[in-house]
């Protein structure tokens, strides 16, 4: 009886944690992010351990195969997720605070000098591109560590999210209800929490999401050139070896593939927890 | 002396096929309209009125079309075809539909917009036709130079008159307006009203129907009148008949909830009607407005059959005889 | 308006109000120009005019939504840009309440429309018990005609734009208000339904003296309620008076022109008579040049005309 009481108050928990998208999502997620934390336990090598003979497909001893120098896939994968999750993770959220301390400022003074300065930073940040930024900073940098890349990435990510934030503020500031609770006396704390934030929390939350997954497709895409941490393994890195390998034209799927899919896997899981709490979040958007 | 009937609609049905059942939103509708006459539709929300107009013209799932016809000079356009239909769409009837102010794209100047629509419809765009453009938009009052700007710098009159150009411009025999002047100034709104009839007058629109919500509006310009409520249409006649001798209960209480210039609260108390429409969702046989009806009697649980007071004047109450006409206004 | 023996609860003194926009190339633009008007007890006064008139912004300004850049507005004689601090402003708007004109954008989508009623108990009747509160909401809103089964626990996309601002004035009503200002209050009303609404708004000013500034365009409607009728136009209040007064004898052009606008059952429009929008801007400047210096004249014991700027 309790527990009613508890999801009656706390309605959109209760549709987050029943909404099917989310659960899929989740649990795809939960599953990559357990294989980056406990896989390394699995696996009696090291990333950079010549563990074998070569060019052998997944058996027994090596569950994803070897790489064409005799390396575990395997375990390159699972150490390489724990790089790869951690970039998204420290890039995504620096893009997503910046953008929404820049957005939501922004917004709030529209129109005055600090919008017309901010929109100004943030256009010049957006035209930015980050592969010339990156190659530019090798060049002065001997080491490129993951902090180094989170924070180029992040740079590149933010302004998009400033502009979405602001919008959003903008959108915000001129509906009524806002003047509503001004004329009802409510305490500024409130009106701030339940009618500005409040609107913009499930906004927010999924342009969180969105930034992890496109921090982590951009530092995929920069390992894959060759530009990413100097030390250390990603999943990037892994597939950029295949690729200059030639894996695939000489029969070594499971050094391209099987990669790609654990990363294809997590970008899919974000975007379906993505849209599940869209209808969250958004009452018209469920059939009640 | 009868002019020539151009629009023949017999026991027209068409609802809204949702999940959860049918919508009933015109239910048996019947009308005509004759050359060179403009029939408003009035009803308040909810009646069907834009149903009405959408199903003639602007058919989409889950509107769907279930029985009737509607003989356009002699054709049925609900049995034609796409195709067939949009060679008659523009040219010969042609709808401003509701919210048309607001379906201007804002990034077209209004040049583009018309040049689009004209081609949609298999019409060049040539000298011609611009020259008859420009003649028309001067003929509202529009500088043609309207046709270089977006619709941002425009006002909303100015938009309509200028949709109301364009709409109009192969002078077709019948324009379907619904609510073209619900949403502009009052100043705006006569000067849309007016140049309906103006259009008419000077020929370039054969007849129209009006739809609104307004009745003092369709006072002023309307020929005949049709009360729509609950989707079916409870009173039909000339406008004079229906606004100073309404026989059916609706319409009575209807005219009677509007206020008049000198007529103070103090002096006189409006009453408006209680309740509010049915629901129309699968909704059962018998007369749609008897739940707010003073004068409701068993009789009223089964749908009213039209009668003719007189052959203009038509009416669907089973109670007319004994209400009688009040005078209004 | 010579008339009262008592005093005015709301004086609005030559209040100005004029918007900037932008930093490196700022404009301006004047929303409201010299506004000046009382407002007693137990009246309705309409505010009339057309969009951009600035009969909104003048609403805000009076709901302490937006603060004027000249002029004053004094409440029971206190000017209100004074009142500050979360006491003052509750007893505020415990007398002074608005209705929006969008009922849509009045509701927070993410919360049953219940809210709009909780957030008045929270802050001005913090002591009543829950059983209290719900009997007090049952009875505001069958006031309006509307089923609390229907509309409560509902969300705000789910009930008609109706049923949404019957739900405002239901909040309104649970107030002791002596000054509400309604924003084209019945404009999403069907004409059946807005009598019953009207009617008691003038039965609650006539009992409780609460006073109503009605802001419509809708002219037969503020014949029908109005004691004092307000022109506005293009930010100028141009004419102001009795009610009767002023539609029987309106002296400016622009009230002329409205006048003439109005579909009315009864009388029909002159077909010969050639109407454009347009030239009444034109016509006004006649009449301002034709009577240059005189500004706002009072025609009447009961009627102001604004007939030139300066």
């Amino acid at each position: 009886m309790a527990a009613k009481g508890f999801w009656k108050r706390h309605e959109n928990l209760y549709f987050a944690v029943t909404n099917k998208k989310v659960i899929f999502g989740v649990v795809v997620f939960l599953a990559i992010v357990a294989l980056a934390i406990f896989g390394p336990l699995f696996t009696p090598y090291g990333y950079e351990e010549f563990a074998g003979p070569g060019y052998r497909p997944p058996s027994k001893e090596h569950w994803f195969g070897t790489t064409i120098m005799g390396r575990d896939v395997f375990t390159q994968v699972v150490y390489g997720l724990r790089s790869t999750l951690l970039v998204g993770f420290l890039a995504g959220t620096i893009a997503s605070a910046v953008g929404l301390v820049v957005g939501f400022v922004s917004g709030f003074f529209s129109g005055r000098a600090p919008d017309e300065g901010l929109m100004m930073l943030t256009n010049m940040f957006m035209v930015l591109p980050s592969l010339a930024l990156l190659i530019i900073l090798s060049a002065y940098l001997p080491y490129r560590g993951i902090v180094t890349q989170s924070l180029i990435v992040a740079a590149t990510a933010w302004p998009w999210t400033a502009r979405a934030v602001r919008s959003q503020t903008l959108s915000l500031k001129s509906q009524e209800f806002v003047n509503l609770s001004r004329i009802s006396a409510a305490p500024v704390f409130r009106i701030i929490r339940e009618d500005i934030a409040a609107n913009m929390f499930s906004y927010v939350f999924m342009v969180y999401i969105l930034q992890f997954n496109g921090t982590i497709l951009s530092s995929v895409g920069l390992e894959f050139l060759g530009l990413g941490p100097t030390r250390g393994i990603s999943l990037g890195l892994v597939m950029q070896n295949a690729v200059n390998w030639n894996a695939l034209h000489l029969g070594m799927w499971w050094w391209t593939i099987i990669p790609g899919l654990i990363l294809t896997l997590l970008i899919v899981s974000l975007y379906f927890i993505n849209t599940g709490l869209d209808e969250v979040f958004n009452p018209r958007l469920r059939e009640l | 002396m009868a002019a020539e009937v151009i629009l023949d609609v017999r026991d027209l049905r068409a609802y809204y096929r949702i999940l959860k059942g049918d919508v009933k939103a015109v239910d048996g509708v019947s009308f005509q309209v004759r050359r060179g006459e403009i029939v408003g539709i009035a009803g308040e929300s909810g009646c069907g009125k834009s149903t009405l107009a959408h199903t003639l013209m602007l058919r989409k799932p889950p509107l769907t079309h279930i029985s009737g016809q509607a003989l356009f000079l002699g054709r049925d356009i609900m049995a034609m075809g796409r195709e067939e239909f949009r060679q008659l769409r523009l040219r010969k009837i042609s709808i401003i539909p509701q919210y048309a102010l607001d379906a201007l794209s804002p990034t077209k100047k209004l040049g583009e917009f018309v040049a689009d629509l004209v081609r949609e419809h298999g019409i060049p765009a040539d000298r011609a036709f611009w020259a008859k453009v420009e003649e028309r938009l001067r003929f509202v009052n529009l500088d043609p130079k309207v046709l270089d700007q977006y619709p941002i710098e425009l006002s909303g009159g100015m938009k309509q008159r200028a949709i109301m150009v364009v709409s109009t411009i192969l002078n077709p025999e019948l324009i379907i307006a619904d609510e073209i002047t619900s949403a502009l100034d009052v100043s705006s709104q006569r000067f849309a009203a007016s140049l309906l009839v103006q259009l008419r007058d000077e020929g370039i629109i054969g007849s129209a129907i009006f739809i609104t919500h307004d009745l003092a509006i369709l006072y002023q310009i309307a020929d005949s009148l049709l009360i729509m409520y609950g989707g079916h249409i409870v009173e039909a006649g000339p406008v004079d008949t229906i606004v100073h001798e309404p026989r059916h209960p609706y319409t009575q209480a209807l005219l009677n909830s509007l206020p008049k210039v000198g007529v103070q609260v103090k002096d006189q108390r409006l009453e408006g009607i209680k309740g509010t429409p049915p629901e129309l969702l699968e909704i059962g046989p018998g007369c749609r407005f008897r739940e707010r009806c003073p004068y409701r009697t068993e009789r009223c649980e089964q749908t009213p059959v039209t009668e003719a007071i007189t052959p203009e004047h038509t009416i669907a109450c089973w109670h007319h005889r004994e209400i009688g006409g009040e005078r209004v206004g | 308006m010579a008339e009262h023996k008592k005093d005015p609860i709301m004086s609005v003194e030559q209040v100005t109000k004029i918007f900037s926009s932008g930093v490196f190339f700022r404009s301006y633009t004047t929303a409201v120009q010299d506004v000046s008007f009382k407002m007693y007890p137990g009246t309705v006064l309409s505010l009339i005019g057309e969009s951009g008139s600035g009969k909104t912004t003048m609403g805000r300004m009076i709901l302490k939504l937006l603060r004027p850049t000249a002029g004053k507005i004094y409440f029971h004689g206190r000017d209100i840009a004074t009142i500050r601090g979360k006491a003052e402003r509750c007893e505020y708007y415990r007398r002074v309440q608005g209705i929006f004109q969008d009922p849509f954008s009045s509701f927070n989508p993410l919360f049953r429309v219940d809210r709009v009623f909780d957030q008045i108990y929270d802050v001005f009747f913090p002591e009543l018990p829950a059983a209290e509160r719900q009997a007090r909401t049952r009875e505001a809103l069958l006031k309006v005609h509307l089923h609390p089964e229907r509309t409560l626990a509902h969300f705000p996309h789910q009930l008609s734009g109706g049923q949404l601002q019957r739900l405002l004035i239901a909040r309104a009503l649970l107030l002791d208000v002596e000054i509400l200002v309604a924003d084209e209050l019945i404009s999403m009303l069907d004409a059946s339904t807005r009598m019953g609404i009207l009617n008691l708004l003038v039965d609650i000013c006539r009992s409780t003296g609460m006073s109503v500034l009605f802001i419509t365009h809708d002219l037969a409607l503020g014949y029908y309620i109005s004691d004092y009728t307000m022109i506005m136009h293009r930010g100028r209040l141009v004419e102001q008076g009795a009610t009767h007064e002023v539609y029987h004898n309106p002296v400016h052009p622009y009230t002329r022109m409205l006048f003439r606008s109005v579909p009315d059952i009864g009388r029909r429009w002159d077909p010969k008579e050639r109407f454009i929008p347009e030239q009444v801007s034109r016509e006004i400047e006649e009449f301002y040049s034709a009577n240059r210096g005189r500004g706002l004249v009072q025609v009447s014991p009961n009627h102001a005309v604004l007939m030139s700027l300066d």
